[in-house]
């Protein structure tokens, strides 16, 4: 077994081995391990912090856009509340006047309609008081001139009034 | 391979043989083998397949998403295991696990078919027992250095009656000091042992085909190789996860002297 073989004393090739053994793995590991290797790790490295920060920054712009959506919510809500309240508002107000003005034109024209019947009744009452003397007039004319009788104007008068009202 | 003889030598493939270039150093003669051969070619096709991940795109294309899975793979298991100060040891454990991983990887090609002899690094104790030895230096020193001799609590576990301690104690110990021999021992036995077993099987593809009653030996041979692409497959698998074994114990054992328990 060469392997076993050249561990023993005599043998020609194992300083050899030894040597070249030293010299490659030296080798590599000065030029791979200690050259190679930390710029590679530094690219990933690299490549990982950008990665992660290219990711924080989407995630806090994602952020800034929710809180921007939720304060233009807020805002549409409180704008849509205030205009809900202005009209009501108006509303309320519309239908105040309406009904001051109507209450006003209401009680003109009760005024206005009590002058009239008062005027009317002022009228009427007159007319009858006027009717009365007539026909008292006319009554005692008409008895005096078939009977000859002659009656009182105030006879003739309460007459009158029975007939009128009676 | 001593195909002339019909004997084929299933060991023959770990055999190390020099290619030149040789120099003394320090008494013994340094010869450029297939073995360093192997560790180049793994360097190299290392560096080629890292350096195709170096574009730094923010948008990683296929192969620059390869590259980063790897690294990514190695520091999610230090960070795992060790926490933030597995960072510091992140070169060292991804170097391990790359050049284990390639140099199994690259044994398992079929360059046989065109004449070469691939040659599995890691198949040899020599290799995987220095790496391993490193990794435990590298526990040693880390341990001393950061606790120095209260790393020795390592060999008391939290929460240990104290009558125990006497007895845990060197049980703890030893588990500490064989770590190095099996964390070696596992890559060169899996790796020798799945190329052995391959070779094995090849041998009985050509024998069965050399067989003199050739209806019987055709069956075996059909057999073997049919058994050679689900092993040879099951052996893939098993270069990744014995490197991958490999790196996760290394950073445990790391762990171990970086938080002690």
């Amino acid at each position: 077994m060469p392997q076993i073989a050249q561990l023993t004393a005599d043998n020609w090739y194992l300083a050899s081995q030894l040597f070249w053994l030293l010299v490659v793995f030296a080798g590599i590991y000065l030029v791979i391990g200690r050259g190679m290797l930390p710029k590679i790790e530094a690219t990933v490295d690299a490549r990982d912090r950008k990665v992660a920060d290219d990711l924080a920054a989407a995630k806090a712009a994602h952020a800034a856009a929710d809180s921007l959506e939720e304060s233009y919510r807020q805002q549409s809500e409180a704008s849509r509340a205030a205009a809900q309240k202005a009209v009501a508002e108006a509303k309320d107000k519309a239908a105040k006047d309406a009904e001051k003005r109507l209450a006003k034109v209401d009680a003109e024209l009760g005024a206005k309609l009590t002058a009239a019947e008062a005027e009317v009744a002022a009228a009427k009452s007159s007319a009858m008081a006027e009717i009365e003397s007539v026909a008292s007039e006319a009554a005692s004319e008409l008895v005096a001139k078939l009977s000859g009788a002659n009656v009182s104007a105030t006879d003739a008068k309460a007459a009158v009034k029975a007939v009128l009202r009676g | 391979m001593a195909a002339e003889s019909g004997k084929i030598d299933p060991m023959h493939q770990f055999e190390v043989t020099p290619l030149g270039g040789g120099f003394t150093l320090g008494g013994h003669d340094i010869l450029f083998t297939n073995s360093a051969l192997w560790m180049v070619v793994a360097a190299i096709a290392l560096g080629l397949f890292m350096w195709g991940g170096m574009r730094r795109q923010l948008v990683p294309g296929r192969w620059q998403a390869a590259v980063e899975g790897f690294t990514g793979f190695i520091s999610n298991m230090m960070m795992a295991n060790i926490g933030t100060e597995g960072r510091k040891y992140t070169p060292y454990v991804f170097s391990l696990f790359m050049f284990i991983l390639f140099c199994n990887l690259l044994g398992m090609l079929p360059l046989g078919v065109l004449g070469l002899h691939p040659f599995t690094v890691t198949s040899h104790i020599a290799i995987t027992g220095v790496l391993a030895l490193i990794s435990f230096a590298i526990v040693l020193v880390v341990g001393f250095w950061r606790h120095g001799l209260h790393f020795f609590s390592l060999f008391v576990p939290h929460g240990t009656p104290l009558p125990m301690i006497p007895i845990i104690a060197p049980i703890e110990f030893v588990s500490f000091m064989v770590r190095p021999f099996s964390l070696g021992l596992r890559l060169f036995v899996a790796m020798t042992a799945g190329h052995v077993l391959l070779k094995v099987l090849s041998g009985f593809v050509i024998n069965g085909f050399n067989a003199e009653t050739l209806w019987l030996g055709s069956i075996v041979s059909v057999l073997s190789f049919t058994l050679m692409i689900g092993i040879s497959a099951l052996e893939l698998l098993v270069a990744g996860i014995q490197a991958y074994v490999f790196a996760l114990l290394t950073s445990l054992y790391i762990n171990d002297a970086v938080n002690l328990h």
